[in-house]
């Protein structure tokens, strides 16, 4: 008996549910519902070019500012002593175990018109601020969900620094910043890449954030493509083509990453 | 500096933790108010523990986790022997759609089993719910499985498990009693992944799940859009106890099994 057979319940498996599935996807972005082919879906997309431009643009300041935020975190986190990073990495990771959904109305709580923030703001005499339903709001969801997204992988490679670097640098005549920059920086870059990817896939297919956080006028991509399969829009030859457009976007932008990221170019 | 740091960090403790920690406190808020703490009162509680829907959505999530989990763990283990042994282009072409429910956005995942699903629903006698929750969530737990015990068998010496039939053992014994041990840790990983992944998961149960069987995810949802229910701060301090409780023992084991190594290691 050849091993290789074991594989073969998983290979029929992963072509019935995730092979044929992505083929519908592709057949229904171009096709009618008598099933003639059409290229009408997919030009429909560009009149929602402003959802994606917008879906673009705030995963893109979300995954940024999560980069700002946890690179010190990943890299304080790093030089703790070893027995202290265990510990520390869970605290950090433990909010992640909660539902996201949880997480994302506990900032309903905080920033609703009624909540804690403007609470506070009435008591010091402050009016009251519209935080919820904005696209702050919706940024601040991201970066709250995928920070760790980020912080995991920058602490995986910076973990494996070597202390005596630094003094090398040091050593040769670097300060601080340059140390930063041209040591520290270009050795997390797989890091820095893994994270940028963790952050921004799940942040620009994301509906549930801005549904919550952004009221009915911060539609993102993630949005449009369930309502045209669960909402009021029943469309799924359109959402289909709307699902199609995401994931080239998303191949483009990791093909992008890819080229920074040196072990990746080796194995291509 | 190294006071600057620790700064940085609890501040973004903060930042973290706030949020659930607010939910906590309201949870026991005797009013509707998400903003004033007017007295204490463990009545959302008690409501938590009569909301029919609550309790059954949660016996579903854990039917449905364990049954998947189980199933994929087989799966992608036999899958992984399987793989382990096919030549180079047909091994990497089933590795690359095997991390396509990986890479791909979740939303995507959903969308395309739902067309899937509604084009055998118009066929044939499948109905939305129990069915086809379980094979969405098997589809995106195996991957997981996979990638766990793939490693493991790319670190076994290929020749212990001839070596064991050449001392006598049957190639079912052999695998029990060779293969078996050494590829364990990845098959235990592997399945507590895909076990959590789908008691967390919503987005693709919400494409997959019709409106009969609810997951929690799902019904958490379904609070969060009546805007103000306070059993959902009850809740999450529960699934947030449950999370500090399961992490600290998981600590504890990891910290005990290291020290048992490093021991067994000495005395070699």
């Amino acid at each position: 008996m050849k091993l290789k057979y074991f594989s073969a319940p998983y290979l029929v498996w992963m072509v019935v549910f995730i092979v044929v599935p992505l083929l519908m996807i592709v057949y229904f972005a171009f096709t009618t519902d008598d099933g003639n082919f059409t290229i009408k879906y997919i030009s429909d997309v560009g009149q929602y070019a402003n959802i994606f431009v917008r879906s673009i643009w705030l995963s893109l300041i979300a995954t940024a500012v999560c980069l700002v935020v946890a690179y010190p975190v990943a890299f304080i986190l790093s030089r703790m002593d070893k027995h202290k990073q265990g510990t520390m990495l869970m605290i950090v990771m433990l909010p992640m175990w909660m539902n996201f959904l949880l997480r994302t109305y506990a900032w309903m709580t905080i920033l609703g018109n009624n909540g804690i923030i403007n609470h506070l703001f009435n008591l010091i005499g402050l009016d009251s601020v519209k935080l919820i339903n904005t696209s702050g709001a919706v940024v601040l969801g991201m970066v709250y969900n995928y920070l760790p997204f980020m912080i995991l992988p920058l602490y995986s490679v910076m973990e494996k620094i070597d202390k005596s670097l630094f003094e090398a640098s040091a050593d040769l005549g670097c300060n601080s910043a340059s140390t930063l920059f041209r040591v520290i920086i270009p050795l997390s870059m797989p890091g820095i890449t893994s994270g940028i990817t963790m952050v921004f896939v799940p942040a620009i297919s994301t509906f549930i954030i801005s549904r919550m956080l952004g009221g009915g006028s911060n539609l993102l991509i993630g949005d449009l493509i369930e309502m045209q399969f669960l909402g009021n829009a029943y469309n799924p030859h359109l959402g289909a083509a709307i699902s199609l457009v995401l994931m080239v976007i998303i191949l483009v932008i990791m093909t992008v990453m890819n080229q920074f990221d040196p072990d990746e170019q080796v194995l291509m | 500096m190294k006071k600057l740091g620790k700064i940085y960090l609890i501040l973004v403790l903060l930042f973290l933790y706030v949020p659930i920690f607010v939910l906590i406190v309201f949870s026991f808020n005797e009013t509707k108010s998400r903003s004033v703490f007017s007295g204490f009162t463990l009545d959302w509680y008690k409501r938590l523990f009569h909301n029919r829907i609550i309790i059954s959505s949660l016996v579903n999530t854990i039917i449905i986790a364990v049954v998947a989990s189980i199933v994929s763990t087989v799966l992608g283990t036999l899958a992984a022997i399987g793989i382990h042994h096919m030549r180079k282009v047909p091994k990497a072409v089933v590795m690359n759609i095997t991390n396509m429910p990986i890479i791909n956005p979740e939303i995507v995942t959903g969308v395309s089993l739902m067309l899937l699903f509604v084009f055998f629903a118009a066929r044939m006698n499948l109905e939305f719910g129990f069915v086809t929750l379980i094979i969405a969530h098997i589809t995106f737990d195996v991957p997981y499985v996979i990638l766990n015990v793939m490693p493991k068998f790319n670190q076994m010496n290929p020749h212990i498990f001839e070596a064991a039939q050449d001392l006598g053992c049957s190639p079912v014994s052999a695998f029990r009693k060779v293969v078996l041990p050494e590829i364990m840790p990845g098959v235990i990983s592997g399945f507590l992944m895909s076990f959590t992944y789908s008691l967390d998961d919503f987005v693709v149960s919400y494409f997959t799940s019709g409106s009969t069987s609810q997951t929690l995810p799902i019904t958490i949802y379904s609070m969060t859009r009546r805007k103000v229910s306070p059993e959902i701060n009850a809740l999450s301090t529960l699934i947030f106890i449950a999370v500090v409780i399961i992490l600290i023992v998981k600590n504890i084991i990891e910290t005990k099994s290291a020290k048992k190594n490093s021991s067994y290691r000495e005395g070699v």
